[in-house]
């Protein structure tokens, strides 16, 4: 039996190891818990406490969606009342094109919006299509609105834990 | 660099890959043999799709294959930050930016904020200090915007 504390050590020592990705092989949890010294039996239940938890939010994989035809990925970004805010971003963020959405602090007086989803499609014109729909839900809550297109990709590490 | 002009590989998948692209960016279970489970789900063999993942993660149509992790949850700060960066010097402030290791992605908008970048730290004290010294850096000024609330995420592309 291993101390909270030894547990801490040893759940970094899986996300280190594994943030990057899972060997491709036929027993992948088994690789990582040899590289780690410790049974595949302690991997595994770690690994399901971290999804239990949240630590973990899917295991899985990611495609680059640019090269799946999705070109088309715009930020949106709305001014809805404060007290409605989270009602709204609830809605928003169940939409099958929105792929995050966020209550993010406004800058005014040139930034007001307060309310950010990430829409996504196979070009600029379905993302504008897309960000009419959410206009029309946010109907009369929607105060002002923009979309922001990316036009380059300047970085993209991606978030590493405890590098 | 730019990635953004590549396009159309989803032409080069057959209707198996699609079909493991599609049930793998849901779930991948945690037990001993996982990709036999996940084959036999798909009607076929554990050889054929981890050979299949190999060739998609070189061929860079998987960025990533494995468990993702959520930042928010081990103590660190994450924030979404944008500068105005007149056109003439956008490019020597994407270099003096991007050399910060606490820059996660950069992206450039069309937008008078024209640079959105993503910073992670191991605390939000690291995070004032390192947006502070960007702006000691480029001379401009740093727009933070932190969520105050995240209501949905999760990328999902049906192929």
């Amino acid at each position: 039996m291993k101390s909270d504390e030894q547990l801490q050590v040893l759940d970094r020592e899986i996300i280190l190891l594994t943030q990057a990705g899972l060997p491709l092989v036929a027993e992948p949890y088994q690789q990582v818990a040899e590289q780690l010294g410790i049974e595949t039996d302690l991997l595994m239940q770690r690994m399901r406490i971290m999804q239990e938890d949240g630590r973990i939010r899917r295991i899985g994989a990611v495609p680059n969606h640019y090269r799946l035809g999705y070109t088309g990925n715009g930020m949106s970004v709305w001014d809805v009342p404060d007290e409605q805010v989270h009602t709204l971003g609830e809605m928003i963020g169940g939409l099958d094109y929105v792929s995050h959405c966020y209550h993010r602090p406004r800058f005014m007086p040139d930034w007001p919006y307060n309310l950010f989803a990430m829409v996504h499609g196979h070009s600029r014109d379905e993302v504008r299509e897309k960000a009419q729909k959410i206009a029309e839900l946010l109907g009369e809550h929607c105060r002002a609105r923009d979309v922001l297109f990316s036009s380059r990709i300047l970085k993209k590490t991606g978030i590493r834990i405890g590098g | 660099m730019n990635e953004l002009s590549t396009t159309a590989s989803a032409d080069a998948l057959d209707a198996l890959d699609k079909r493991i692209i599609n049930t793998l960016q849901r779930s991948f279970p945690v037990c001993e043999h996982p990709f036999a489970v996940v084959a036999e789900e798909l009607g076929t063999t554990e050889n054929e799709l981890i050979s299949r993942l190999t060739r998609l993660r070189e061929d860079k149509i998987l960025t990533r294959f494995g468990p993702l992790y959520n930042a928010d949850r081990f103590g660190g700060a994450v924030s979404l930050c944008a500068i105005a960066v007149p056109k003439d010097r956008f490019d020597v402030v994407a270099e003096q930016v991007n050399a910060f290791p606490q820059v996660a992605h950069n992206y450039e908008r069309d937008h008078e904020l024209n640079m959105w970048f993503v910073a992670a730290t191991e605390s939000w004290q690291e995070l004032e200090e390192t947006l502070a010294a960007i702006e000691a850096e480029t001379g401009l000024t740093v727009r933070n915007m932190p969520k105050l609330h995240e209501f949905y995420v999760g990328l999902y592309f049906e192929i």
